[in-house]
């Protein structure tokens, strides 16, 4: 827990990459931590079926800005429906170890949004997802 | 004087066992977060254990021996409660889960029997959820206008407008203190001018019974509500005061067993006050209890308990003002008798969550967030915010070693 808060986290969360907004987003979503009120917004520019721009704001925790400034730089060129599937590891990974339940929302909230955004409905939360309740769509 | 209060604090300290168990990280427990929960003392934790040990049975039905007891324990705790907040008789007093339900029951039974087109509800931009949203609610339903009374900056009530504000409105809904800010409501301002409007005045008491004396005589409230475990109580187990006229003309809430007179298939009669509101067996065990963490805090003194807290409360907020330079901001208000032992803080740009997370490997418990308050924190303009509070058990110790925590996640956080 004490590795939680890495130099690269700190330097996410104070300088996140692709912070702030397009000028015409094809596809957005935006959405809440309830526990918290965390709030996380990303949008894409979308061309052939695949992300060719990304901004993602919003406010929120460390561990939750950091999750999403490093998740923004992974979706650029990805398709779409690859966005969809994405699973909470590959941001568990991007944060390191040490999320603790109590912050595995925070953590996996920026997903739950891309995730969203690429779906054009709201995703269920990743931390929650298993391979019966599809943890494609 | 101050270290008096600190020794006994530290004392009694000795009586919740909980607070003897080091955190996994071996770290001494400094639990802060007595306004979203409080500890218990042994003697509630052995009030629960005897009362299923050797008194345990249905209530009110039993002509054996043990449901007599059973029965005569239960109602012994209402009698408790009732004389702890001193009202005029125990059948003004209603067991209820949490101030939560005792809120709902008022809204849902005397509000929509009253309640109507071209009334009004005046609440606070204060509230926690739970006496915000049900008053939404019952104006959806009834079509009447909900209605604020503004804070300012430092969360203290704007009361310039009251009697304009006052005007149609039929309930008041306030709580005693703020669970964010620690805001002592002005009642003694408050309900008089709501009684002369002829208003109705219910007080969410989840964050003031527990921290001093509370006579709802004295303040002339019409509905009082707490909830056991924020007292040194059991969880799932509260109350709700009404004066006794109010209570009678207002509708059952929960139906069924026990709250009914006679019963045919087609017309039912209900029971007197208190049980017409208390359908279907009720948490018996933890009433017993929660009558036993009423004399325990008659017994430490409630008196004392606020001197304790203020004093404790003072020092923390000197203590938390040598990190003002580095960037830590004390929220609520500025004047300490408008506050009671609850305060709220960021700490430069670390999010109360982070900061949450660090203090507690060093073993202090806060909470972050928004505390059940999102429409303030808006109003605010604060994300979140972190929220140490105190009880009778916290000593100086406790506040030094949150500091320590905070410089803690000053380094961690790499603060200037």
């Amino acid at each position: 827990m004490d590795d939680l808060y890495k130099e690269y986290i700190l330097d996410h969360y104070r300088n996140p990459r692709n912070f702030g907004h397009l000028d015409a987003p094809t596809a957005a979503a935006e959405d809440l931590n309830p526990l918290c009120g965390d709030r996380i917004r990303f949008e894409f520019a979308v061309e052939d079926g695949r992300v060719t721009d990304v901004r993602f704001s919003g406010r929120g925790c460390a561990i939750s800005q950091a999750s999403a400034s490093m998740l923004s730089e992974t979706l650029k060129g990805q398709r779409l429906e690859d966005v969809a599937r994405l699973t909470k590891e590959v941001v568990l990974e991007n944060v390191g170890i040490g999320i603790s339940p109590a912050r595995m929302k925070c953590a996996t909230l920026g997903l739950k949004v891309a995730k969203s955004a690429a779906l054009g409905e709201i995703a269920r939360w990743p931390d929650e997802e298993t391979a019966e309740n599809g943890r494609s769509i | 004087m101050l270290a008096d209060l600190d020794l006994r604090a530290a004392a009694l300290a000795r009586d919740f066992p909980i607070l003897a168990q080091p955190t996994s990280r071996g770290k001494r427990l400094a639990y802060l977060d007595s306004a979203a929960s409080s500890q218990k003392p042994q003697a509630v934790i052995d009030a629960l254990v005897h009362y299923y040990t050797h008194d345990n049975a249905n209530i009110h039905r039993g002509v054996y021996e043990l449901a007599e007891r059973a029965t005569q324990a239960f109602e012994r705790a209402r009698e408790k409660v009732a004389r702890f907040i001193n009202a005029a008789e125990p059948a003004e007093v209603i067991w209820t889960r949490n101030t939560t339900e005792g809120i709902n029951l008022v809204c849902w039974t005397w509000g929509l029997r009253h309640l109507g087109p071209g009334d009004a509800i005046l609440t606070s931009q204060l509230e926690h959820h739970s006496n915000l949203v049900p008053w939404q609610l019952l104006a959806a339903k009834t079509g009447a206008e909900l209605r604020f009374i503004e804070v300012d900056a430092e969360g203290l009530h704007r009361l310039e407008d009251l009697d304009a504000k006052l005007r149609g409105t039929k309930l008041v809904a306030l709580s005693h203190v703020s669970n964010t800010l620690g805001t002592i409501a002005p009642l003694a301002t408050i309900v008089p001018a709501a009684h002369a409007a002829g208003a109705v005045v219910l007080i969410d008491g989840a964050q003031s019974a527990p921290h001093f004396p509370v006579d709802v005589r004295a303040l002339d409230v019409d509905f009082f509500a707490a909830s056991g475990h924020k007292m040194c109580g059991p969880t799932g187990i509260g109350f709700l005061y009404g004066k006794r006229a109010l209570l009678e003309d207002a509708p059952p809430f929960l139906t069924g067993g026990d709250m009914i007179r006679e019963v045919r298939y087609d017309v039912t009669t209900y029971n007197e006050l208190p049980w017409k509101f208390e359908a279907g067996t009720s948490n018996v065990a933890d009433a017993v209890a929660l009558g036993a963490a009423v004399d325990y805090l008659e017994s430490v003194g409630m008196g004392w308990i606020a001197e304790h807290e203020r004093a404790l409360t003072a020092y923390a907020l000197d203590r938390l003002a040598e990190l003002a330079s580095r960037g830590l901001a004390i929220y609520g208000p500025k004047n300490r008798a408008d506050r009671s032992g609850v305060i709220s803080f960021n700490f430069a740009d670390i999010h109360a969550h982070d900061l949450a997370t660090i203090l507690d490997t060093e073993g202090v418990c806060v909470r972050a967030g928004h505390h059940c308050t999102m429409p303030l924190m808006e109003k605010m303009g604060w994300p979140a915010t972190a929220r140490a509070s105190f009880y009778l058990y916290n000593t100086e110790r406790d506040v030094d070693q949150l500091m320590q925590a905070l410089s803690k996640a000053a380094t961690v956080f790499k603060l200037p």
